[in-house]
């Protein structure tokens, strides 16, 4: 089938360079730019690609994956300076007359090549509280208006792939703030109208890392793979500290 | 810790219950047995990277929020949908206990979608009726589409608050058996820890495997590079039988060319498809229910209107699932995501344009052999004591030749809480079973091959043979000659396995090294497929053998059992015994499958 895909394309098949950022400290300290030339085809992503590198030229070359089309999470990176899901970037939509940037996503650790520690941002997410808090014991299902389910249906979308977090200018100068992708995970609770944990999680993110070192810049809404109206939904956490309630 | 000549650093952990897998069914099974015992749940991956996360359309469950409806159509449609190959007293339990299986979500936090007055809502989906298959029936409870995604970020969120213990991106890689008061016991798990190659060995009194399907044994497919069928190769090398492998199920509306899977929930919501004439061609294939006619159904009249030359686009290889009848504002609300797959990868706009879709490899129906307590079979009906399996994994068996939709994210959360709790009931008299002195030598020997693996052959070119020979020779439509080539054809892969190359030398993140690693369950669990789908002379649910086109109750109204003999074989296969197990038989006697 993938061959037949050269006729659905509107791009037959073309060439392109990677520029990948590779680190490897088991091999050296040294951060370099390596440039690799692939031929893909129209419905090839930047994923594909690297694949190919890994598949057929690099083996070592090292980067998380695996949906493949932008559900899972696991391959957020910084493409031609951008944050994007490496999975649901196609490349003709990139200037393929220039080579195409590949790093890994800013202000965590690298581990090797586009592979960074998330484990400051999973920490992030776990310090809001990101469950249900709700002390009814129902036997049925909770009642819940299609209008109150509507109000949180946006921040239901998060898939934590760390793209608006690790695009965010005060991230990437204080690692101790919370970051977008936490604040979008509370305002999935604080505004389900199930919930009775809100005044908690207002207050976790009342405190100096929290809601109020967002500057606004808009960068988090438009890395979001999900479409995710971010810097929205941390005005309304804003809003909803203010009022002292959802 | 340890450290053996090889230079591996070996780490020791003991848990009361361990679970192999952090997808729907792991998750359900640690939210089950964590509050009671030490539990562990180890995964390749970030729990909410599983593959649960690209269900879309909804989980089944007979609530009658919104129509007329009862466990007991649930139960028929589960066996008629099957094939008839269902084991019934398993899918009363899926049926009855759906609807638990849902409040409990909804009462962690799901957010499904409501209807007017506040209750959860539910759609149509193929195959689910009224009244033994009168009308389609809204069974299917949902989140937009993305259901699964919601499942998967709730049990995390669940997880989460029960402060539950995650070992992720460990790679599971073989499974410690030991002879105990002269029995055949699990006793532990080897894993791999990807960010620094170093092995742990997780003792446990009961062991749950919940590693998922193994959809990269074919090139086109919905399934995850992650899912290449590790947890069930594990327990295929143990030893031990695996059933019904034959059956695989082929999602009808698969992106063409890409496989990217469009929810069946795009014609619950009354999506048509249409070959190249514009007809609407499921008419004449289940007059009744149409478009909304099982999966296996509809993959193969897709299929028969391509090869007819019915199909669509430049290559005729493609049929139309056309939307544009939906307002946009339905289309936007109730299926969002796929909509977005569509323009993303395809650019077409389903607002205005049919899109192209093909039957995409999607779930394994079979896989490691369970009786209703979720506990693993060592052949037809003897326990292994200790040892659980839940999810597309295993084979209880519920789906039997064809499963329907909304009826995997129900399974797993049906038996992965029944995994969860079986295994808390049998650890809490159980002891320990002693770790061997060589627990690491099976996987030390896998990754010797791989370290020093310097031949000429690469991983990719062989994954990649290997798909091209499961798409041409063993998906919808097989016979004896295709599926003989495709023994063939893995033989000789086999043999060049031998020679690969794995450049990556280093111990950290070393997933060069672990592709060479995953290639070889894919080989075993395409040979068993194969196997099983040769001896399997009928055609039944997702098997389909154009030498033997029609349903054979007489001889074949059984489940297959393969057993991996202890031989070289001199022929391929020749070390695969394909045996036979009885279907429970409840209620419903088996009859013509008409819709």
């Amino acid at each position: 089938m993938v061959d037949d895909v050269k006729v659905i394309a509107e791009v037959p098949s073309f060439t392109v360079t990677l520029m990948v950022r590779r680190y490897d400290p088991e091999v050296s300290e040294e951060v370099k730019w390596v440039d690799y030339e692939v031929t893909v085809y129209g419905t090839d992503r930047v994923l594909d690609a690297l694949h190919k590198i890994k598949w057929e030229i690099d083996g070592s070359l090292t980067f998380r994956r695996s949906c493949a089309h932008g559900v899972c999470g696991s391959d957020a990176m910084r493409i031609n300076g951008r944050n994007r899901l490496a999975c649901k970037t196609l490349i003709k939509d990139l200037d393929i007359t220039q080579p195409i940037y590949v790093e890994p996503i800013k202000g965590l650790a690298v581990e090797k090549d586009l592979v960074v520690n998330m484990e400051p941002f999973y920490k992030a997410y776990r310090d809001i509280n990101p469950f249900l808090i709700a002390n009814d014991k129902p036997e049925k299902e909770r009642l819940q208006s299609p209008e109150d389910r509507a109000r949180f249906d946006d921040t239901t979308k998060c898939i934590l792939c760390a793209a608006c977090t690790t695009s965010c200018p005060v991230f990437w100068t204080d690692g101790q703030y919370f970051g977008p992708a936490a604040i979008v995970n509370a305002h999935r609770f604080i505004f389900d109208s199930r919930d009775e944990g809100a005044e908690v999680r207002l207050d976790i993110l009342n405190d100096k890392e929290g809601v109020w070192r967002c500057r606004t810049t808009f960068n988090c809404t438009e890395a979001c793979p999900r479409g995710i109206q971010v810097t929205k939904a941390i005005a309304e956490v804003k809003q909803a500290i203010l009022k002292g309630r959802p | 810790m340890s450290l053996n000549e090889h230079g591996t650093k070996t780490h020791h952990h003991q848990h009361d219950v361990v679970i192999v897998g952090a997808g729907g069914a792991g998750m359900r099974a640690a939210i089950e047995a964590g509050p009671h015992l030490k539990t562990a749940v180890i995964s390749k991956l970030f729990p909410t990277r599983s593959h649960t996360g690209a269900a879309q359309g909804g989980m089944a469950a007979a609530l009658a929020n919104v129509e007329e409806d009862s466990w007991e159509w649930h139960t028929f449609d589960t066996v008629k949908g099957g094939d008839y190959l269902v084991d019934q007293d398993a899918a009363e339990i899926l049926a009855k206990e759906s609807v638990e299986a849902v409040i409990d979500l909804e009462n962690m936090g799901l957010p499904f979608n409501r209807t007017p007055d506040g209750k959860i809502d539910q759609r149509r989906f193929g195959g689910h009726t009224r009244d033994h298959g009168k009308a389609p029936v809204r069974r299917s409870c949902y989140a937009a589409d993305r259901t699964g995604h919601m499942i998967l970020q709730t049990l995390y969120q669940t997880c989460v608050k029960l402060g539950i213990e995650f070992f992720n991106e460990f790679y599971v890689l073989d499974l410690v058996m030991a002879d105990y008061n002269g029995e055949k016991r699990p006793s532990a798990v080897v894993a791999f820890e990807l960010a620094t190659g170093d092995l742990h060995v997780f003792q446990g009194k009961s062991i749950v495997f919940a590693t998922g399907g193994f959809g990269k044994i074919y090139k086109t497919t919905s399934n995850a590079h992650t899912l290449t069928g590790d947890g069930v190769g594990i327990i295929w090398r143990k030893g031990l039988p695996l059933e019904d492998m034959e059956f695989y199920q082929f999602h009808p509306t698969g992106l063409a060319g890409l496989g990217i899977l469009l929810s069946e929930a795009a014609r619950g919501e009354g999506g048509i498809l249409r070959n190249a004439l514009g007809e609407r061609f499921m008419e004449r294939y289940a007059p009744t229910i149409k478009d909304l006619a099982p999966r296996d159904m509809v993959a193969r009249a897709m299929a028969n209107e391509v090869r007819e030359g019915r199909g669509a686009g430049p290559n005729k290889d493609y049929v139309l699932l056309d939307l544009t009848h939906l307002p946009p504002e339905v289309i936007d609300a109730k299926l969002p995501d796929i909509t977005e797959f569509a323009r993303t990868y395809l650019g077409v706009e389903p607002y205005t344009e049919p899109v192209p879709v093909f039957p995409t490899a999607h779930y394994a129906m079979g896989g490691i052999p369970t009786n209703v307590k979720t506990e693993v079979l060592s052949d037809n009906d003897t326990v292994v004591r200790g040892l659980f399996a839940a999810g597309e994994c295993a084979c209880v068996s519920v789906h039997g030749a064809n499963r329907l939709g909304t009826n995997s994210l129900l399974d797993i959360n049906v038996f992965g809480k029944r995994a969860g709790r079986y295994a808390v009931e049998y650890a809490r008299e159980a002891d320990f079973v002693p770790v061997p002195e060589n627990a690491i030598s099976e996987v030390e020997k896998l990754l010797a091959i791989a370290r020093n693996a310097t031949g000429t052959e690469k991983v990719a070119v062989l994954r990649k043979e290997l798909q091209d020979t499961m798409d041409k020779n063993a998906q919808v439509y097989r016979t004896e000659e295709s599926l003989n080539e495709a023994l063939e054809k893995i033989a000789e892969l086999r043999v060049r396995y031998q020679n690969i190359q794995v450049q990556d030398r280093g111990k950290r993140f070393n997933t060069d090294l672990l592709e060479a690693i995953e290639l070889g369950f894919l080989f075993d669990l395409s040979e068993v497929l194969v196997m099983t789908a040769r001896e399997r002379r009928e055609s039944r649910g997702g098997h389909f053998r154009e030498d033997y086109e029609t349903r054979n109750d007489e001889e074949f109204m059984v489940h297959s059992m393969a057993y991996k003999l202890d031989k070289t074989p001199e022929k391929p296969g020749e070390d695969i015994r394909v045996d036979w197990k009885p279907v429970t038989v409840t209620n419903y006697p088996a009859m013509e499958r008409k819709y």
